[in-house]
């Protein structure tokens, strides 16, 4: 099983990224160049956090129509896992892979600081190796992350289960002061439709180390790693 | 082909939080501008693009907002102008 890593002009967290699933997690994993059309046989994409295109416009907005999009919608469209982390939720959205928009942080703060994340659905490719309910520590940093849509969206979200990770307090109370961003309904990640697409804007791959300061990250890519198939 | 210049507005759509707006909102109340009841914090795009005709550029520049210029999720737009460049 390999993890194949989109580098965009501008993408910061594609080294630790693919330190994470190649040194951390042991899996093959290939850099792929944003100007590329080839997937080189990557059965996970992931879109890394950073400023891809410097956020001009709107954050993602630009990097959608990078060349290798095209392959990375289609991969989407056959069901084919997509982890998008940070700006790579931004872009999934701006891609219309997931629903609803990424704007700018309520208090216009860039928040960068650790959160707790509650999993709020573990039957998926991404989440299968957490307990429900369980609380994970990530940390976060960008300032476009307060996610909304609109209320049918919403509640379609809510009714499919496609609401993955919440910002909650240490009790895993959704509450307004455990929200960093201002996001609709504390949403922190969520899957598309098909549950093959993930975006979120907790960093995961700065989570899989004791030194880092946790590794409660580490359980979304041995989800991948325990589902998808070599 | 004419060159047209183009001005369109991008604005976050009524009902969904605009922090920079009521920052900016609060700082005129601040000034004593206590009449100021709503502000908007958008963008505004200047567009120079050649067509045969005034109609053929703003309906090109309506098609680069629906693709690319204006989140359809969270933003409206309007041509504000269009003017031989």
């Amino acid at each position: 099983m390999r993890f194949g890593i989109v580098t965009f002009p501008g993408s910061n967290c594609d080294d630790d990224t693919y330190q994470a699933v190649s040194d951390v997690l042991g899996a093959d994993a290939v850099r792929l160049w944003h100007k590329d059309h080839d997937l080189q046989g990557a059965d996970v994409v992931v879109l890394p956090g950073g400023f891809s295109y410097g956020d001009y416009l709107r954050a993602g907005a630009i990097a959608r129509f990078s060349p290798i999009m095209r392959e990375v919608v289609e991969h989407a469209r056959r069901g084919a896992p997509v982890l998008g982390i940070c700006n790579g939720f931004q872009i999934l959205c701006e891609a219309h892979l997931l629903p609803g928009a990424l704007l700018r942080n309520a208090n216009l703060m860039f928040a960068s600081e650790w959160v707790t994340l509650r999993v709020d659905n573990v039957d998926t490719l991404f989440t299968n190796q957490y307990r429900p309910g369980q609380l994970l520590r990530m940390p976060i940093a960008h300032g476009d992350g307060r996610f909304t849509i609109d209320p049918d969206g919403l509640a379609r979200l809510e009714d499919g289960g496609q609401i993955v990770l919440r910002y909650v307090d240490r009790e895993g109370g959704a509450r307004p002061e455990s929200n960093p961003n201002g996001a609709l309904d504390n949403i922190a990640g969520l899957v598309n439709e098909n549950g093959n697409v993930l975006g979120l804007m907790p960093h995961p791959e700065r989570a899989v180390e004791a030194v880092l300061g946790s590794t409660d990250g580490l359980g979304v890519f041995e989800s991948l790693l325990a589902r998808v198939a070599a | 082909m004419t060159r047209y210049r183009i001005a369109v507005h991008i604005v976050p759509r009524k009902g969904i939080l605009d922090p920079q707006g009521e920052a900016v909102a609060s700082a005129l109340h601040s000034l004593g501008f206590g009449s100021v009841r709503d502000v908007r914090v958008g963008r505004h795009l200047i567009i120079d693009t050649d067509a045969s005709e005034p109609t053929a550029a703003e309906r090109n520049v309506r098609d680069m907002c629906a693709k690319l210029l204006a989140n359809p999720v969270t933003e409206d737009y309007e041509i504000a102008g269009v003017t031989p460049a």
